[in-house]
């Protein structure tokens, strides 16, 4: 007897609730199982690499907040960071304690934000209510902060560009307290939801033989059971004076991908108190050369940041002028969203897709830049 | 883990926020204050604003131009343009905030605009939607900005030392502080207007932080042949609208081209000037000052040949004979007149027109002349014993000390005025070991010198009685000057608008013991050379001759420039006058020049 089997060819995204951004998975499909997965991007245009070598480096500094809409802060730590190695400029004390603490705030309001995303992915639609409306109560600190609620615009070479408001301290304490009650609701909505743990569990698994070879970072290699955090590896600003926990887990599936980062919300509220507690009074910028004219001396710097999706770099090369080389931005997204989701998704059923994406955390402007 | 029972319940937990008030926006809409550091739409103080266009500088998205507003006049130290704000491109990080020098832009709460014209969307700050004011956030902060306020100090002699020779008083920049200093110009130019010769500020300072001496030698002497004397001496009109002084110190202009001109000891080295070929047309100069040298050095440069005739023994008019030593070495003078010399001026020394030669012989010889013949007739007090022994003219007295003669001032020395000639009087004295005093009429505020010599003299123990009005010399028994009696003053304001006037007080009245009176309240011209129907000719305003736009007076052919013309007499001023008449005198001649050629031709 033959038999015939039909292949069908699907488009999901560029715009679709499921994507995360503007993004395409073209997938061929038999029934709901997938066969091919290829991810298609190229629907940003922004090109952000190329624009930073058009400008002057405080010109770069509004720009690579663009490279990741949800969390722009480790995009303006990492151009920082590179900017200052090179430059050989000594961040005062209290600004590192600072960036620590925006860094933290990021980090949470991005677990947040992907807890809103995972959850719609699966049908739960009382959770992206939730997290999103607390997401705002960071988006509030980060507003008192920095005058932006989602591009911060914050940390620039040199330290910080203003220093803590008054009262930040105290509301940034409430904000914690209030986040850190609101956990045992989201277990009970969404960690130990019924539905959830039958949709998460054994599915999208990466490998953790492979988990390495092929460049996974953040979370989901922290789920296949490898204890990998930029934060303790390769320590900067003031991580090496706070205590915290880097969980793991073995099953590194999208249930375990998920516990790590209802997890690490934990942790990052208590590094948020650790910081504000243990901040010295100090100045919180070393101003730089006249930046107009600014000629960083040549050389070139890797900075790598743990960002919520792993760890993220930027390679910045100057070459003696006003203005960079060349900024390169390797993000987490680029092995997440590409090759490997182009792997994970075989044999893979349609309707988790977008759920094993989410776990993953995709951000296509990292792919583009 | 797997599933349980309690797994499937544990969601419906949610349901105890039912009929709980939501902490969302609700509607009707409640509006939410922004953050006090808000970055809303701007707010730029016009008033304030000078229009320097670093916000356009660095805008990042090129969404601010910097246009003409009307109701606001460009004038020195404000270009008067407004910066106007494309909200289509705005990216609201504040960077213009941040390099605002005077704090003037500012973004604020406001972030709600509805239009269906994209016209309105380019918001002209502070003229447009003045209101907003009110609601400034995100403002301009002395401490986070990215300009850097503090002037690198210069290194200058102690006072105990100064007062013991005539040893240059500033040491000038290391070549490290000058790079550092030349660093924090912001290249806005607002400078350049209100610089009488217009020299190309920002681009002379970029060179020397970009450690290219060179070039900004060439940029300084594209119009200032006299640029080394500039960086010692110059009144800097620059540095007092330099963006960065609204909030901190001024970037040291002065001392910046000091340095750049300091480090070439022989500029005809180094600079190769662009000659054109002899025209064979001759232009006569009257007075080797800044005027003379500058429309001198310009004219060989454009072909001419050039004679400058000086009476002194040496070119460099007041800056030679007027300004001490320790403020404009010789050698520096000497340094730039050699180059001037090298290119092919002629320096006629020792030549009085009128005594040594007559005009007429000048007007007659020449195709063209220029008259840069300086103030160096000074006003007389008018009061009783003004011409006893002992009693002297500051820039007689200035002149002996310059030229190397002696002049015996014995221990008590009285200087009367207040300007820049009253203080160089007071410090040369004091360099000569006498007990200076200064008497000036108004208040030290109202003082016309430059702050940083008063101070200087100060430092140096100078003593300064201000409000004092001279009334009488009095004579001793050896028929010398003994005293000089003086009444005191009080201000009162000027019904014009002008600086206060000083009112004798009746009654009180001092009387100070000194050996020496050097009166120094100003000069006049000199234009008893001139023969009389050219007088007739020429048109004298309040002792200033008349001269058109291109240095010209009213006798063609006759330039004139320098303080006979200007009223802000100094250096630099008389420096854009000896450039303009260069110019104007080669427009003068160019017709000859053409029928000359056209001559040679149908030969």
């Amino acid at each position: 007897m033959i038999q015939t089997v039909k292949e069908t060819t699907l488009f999901l995204g560029p715009q679709h609730p499921g994507i995360t951004g503007n993004m395409m998975v073209e997938l061929k499909v038999v029934g709901d199982t997938i066969k091919k997965a290829t991810t298609h991007v190229g629907y940003l245009h922004r090109g952000f690499e190329k624009l930073m070598e058009q400008r002057l480096y405080i010109q770069c500094f509004p720009i690579v907040c663009r490279i990741c809409v949800p969390e722009p802060d480790p995009n303006e730590e990492n151009f920082a960071r590179g900017v200052e190695e090179i430059a050989g400029i000594e961040v005062p004390d209290r600004a590192k304690w600072i960036r620590t603490m925006v860094l933290e705030l990021s980090r949470i309001q991005v677990y947040l934000l992907w807890m809103g995303g995972q959850s719609g992915s699966v049908g739960l639609y009382t959770m992206p209510q939730w997290t999103v409306g607390d997401r705002d109560y960071i988006l509030d600190l980060f507003e008192d902060l920095t005058g932006g609620r989602v591009y911060h615009m914050y940390i620039w070479p040199g330290g910080v560009r203003r220093d803590l408001p008054k009262g930040f301290k105290d509301k940034a304490l409430k904000t914690m307290d209030y986040i850190e009650s609101r956990l045992p609701d989201y277990d009970r909505l969404l960690f130990e939801n019924a539905m959830f743990l039958k949709r998460a569990q054994g599915v999208g698994v990466i490998d953790p033989e492979k988990a390495k070879e092929w460049g996974v970072v953040g979370p989901p290699l922290r789920a296949a059971g490898h204890h990998n955090d930029t934060r303790i590896d390769d320590p900067y600003e003031k991580y090496p004076e706070v205590d915290f926990i880097v969980p793991t887990r073995t099953e590194s599936d999208v249930y375990a991908r998920a516990m790590i980062r209802r997890f690490e919300i934990e942790q990052s509220i208590n590094i948020v108190r650790q910081v504000l507690e243990k901040m010295p009074e100090g100045k919180v910028y070393k101003q730089i050369p006249n930046p107009l004219y600014w000629k960083v001396p040549k050389g070139d710097a890797y900075a790598r940041t743990e960002s919520a999706r792993g760890e993220f770099a930027y390679y910045v090369v100057s070459d003696g002028s006003t203005k960079p080389r060349r900024v390169h931005a390797r993000g987490p997204a680029f092995v997440h969203a590409v090759s490997l989701l182009e792997n994970l998704l075989v044999g893979e059923n349609i309707a988790d897709v977008s759920m094993i994406m989410n776990s993953l955390g995709t951000c296509p402007p990292e792919i583009e830049r | 883990m797997s599933a349980t029972i309690k797994n499937v319940l544990s969601p419906f937990s949610a349901l105890k926020y039912l009929g709980k008030k939501p902490h969302t926006v609700r509607y009707p809409k409640e509006s939410k204050p922004t953050a006090e550091r808000y970055r809303g739409f701007h707010y730029n103080d016009v008033e304030t604003c000078i229009g320097c266009g670093n916000c356009a500088n660095i805008c990042q998205n090129e969404a601010i131009d910097m246009v003409k507003v009307p109701g606001i006049e460009p004038k020195v130290g404000d270009s008067g343009l407004r910066p106007r704000i494309d909200y289509g491109r705005c990216c609201w990080c504040g960077l213009c905030v941040d390099v605002c020098p005077t704090g003037s832009l500012a973004l604020t709460q406001e972030y709600t605009h509805v239009s269906d014209d994209p016209e309105d969307f380019l918001l002209l700050p502070g003229v447009e939607h003045p209101e907003y004011k009110e609601k400034l956030s995100y403002v301009s902060e002395k401490g986070y900005n990215l300009l850097d306020w503090d002037r690198v100090p210069m290194r200058e002699l102690d006072p105990k030392e100064r007062v013991k020779s005539f040893a240059e008083v500033v040491l000038g920049y290391m070549e490290e502080e000058a790079r550092t200093e030349a660093n924090r110009c912001a290249g806005c130019g607002i400078c350049v207007s209100a610089c009488p010769d217009h020299m190309h500020i920002p681009e002379y300072i970029r060179a020397i932080a970009e450690a290219d001496d060179l070039q900004s030698l060439k940029i300084i002497y594209d119009n200032n042949p006299l640029g080394e004397m500039c960086g010692k001496v110059c009144t800097r009109r620059c540095e007092g609208v330099c963006v960065i002084g609204h909030r901190g110190e001024p970037v040291a202009i002065r001392w910046l081209k000091r340095f750049a001109t300091e480090q070439f000891d022989d500029y005809s080295k180094v600079l190769n000037p662009e000659i054109r070929p002899k025209n064979g047309l001759k232009v006569g100069i009257i007075g080797g000052g800044p005027a003379g040298l500058t429309a001198g050095y310009y004219l060989v440069l454009k072909g001419y040949d050039v004679d400058i005739y000086e009476a002194l023994p040496k070119a460099g008019g007041m800056t030679m004979a007027g300004i001490p030593k320790y403020r404009f070495p010789e050698e520096s003078l000497d340094k730039q007149l050699r180059y001037m010399e090298g290119v092919g001026v002629k320096i006629i020394t020792n030549t009085r027109v009128g005594k040594d030669i007559s005009f007429e012989e000048i007007i007659k010889n020449y195709d063209a002349a220029f008259m840069g013949i300086g103030f160096h007739k000074p006003y007389l007090l008018g009061i009783p014993g003004e011409d006893l022994p002992g009693s002297i003219q500051a820039v007689t007295f200035l002149r002996e000390i310059n030229f190397g003669k002696k002049v015996d001032i014995k221990k008590r020395v009285v200087v009367i005025g207040g300007g820049d000639v009253a203080i160089d009087a007071a410090r040369v004295s004091r360099r000569l070991g006498a007990e200076v005093t200064i008497l000036y009429r108004r208040r030290m505020q109202d003082m016309p010198a430059d702050e940083e010599e008063i101070n200087g003299a100060i430092e140096e123990g100078v003593i300064l009685v201000t409000q004092g009005i001279p009334l009488e010399v009095i004579a001793g028994e050896n028929g010398r000057v003994k005293a000089i009696k003086y009444g005191m003053a009080e201000m009162i304001p000027d019904p014009k608008g002008g600086r206060p006037r000083p009112r004798l007080i009746e009654g009180d009245e001092r009387i100070l013991e000194v050996d020496t009176v050097i009166a120094a309240i100003g000069q006049q011209a000199d234009y008893s050379f001139i023969p009389e129907e050219i007088m007739n000719q020429l048109e004298i305003e309040r002792g200033r001759l008349k001269v058109d736009q291109w240095q010209q007076t009213t006798v063609p052919g006759l330039f004139a420039g320098g303080d006979t013309v200007n009223r802000t007499a100094d250096a630099i001023s008389a420096i854009a006058d000896g450039l303009r008449a260069a110019d104007g005198i080669d427009r003068y001649l160019t017709p000859k020049l053409a029928k000359q050629k056209m001559d040679l031709d149908k030969n």
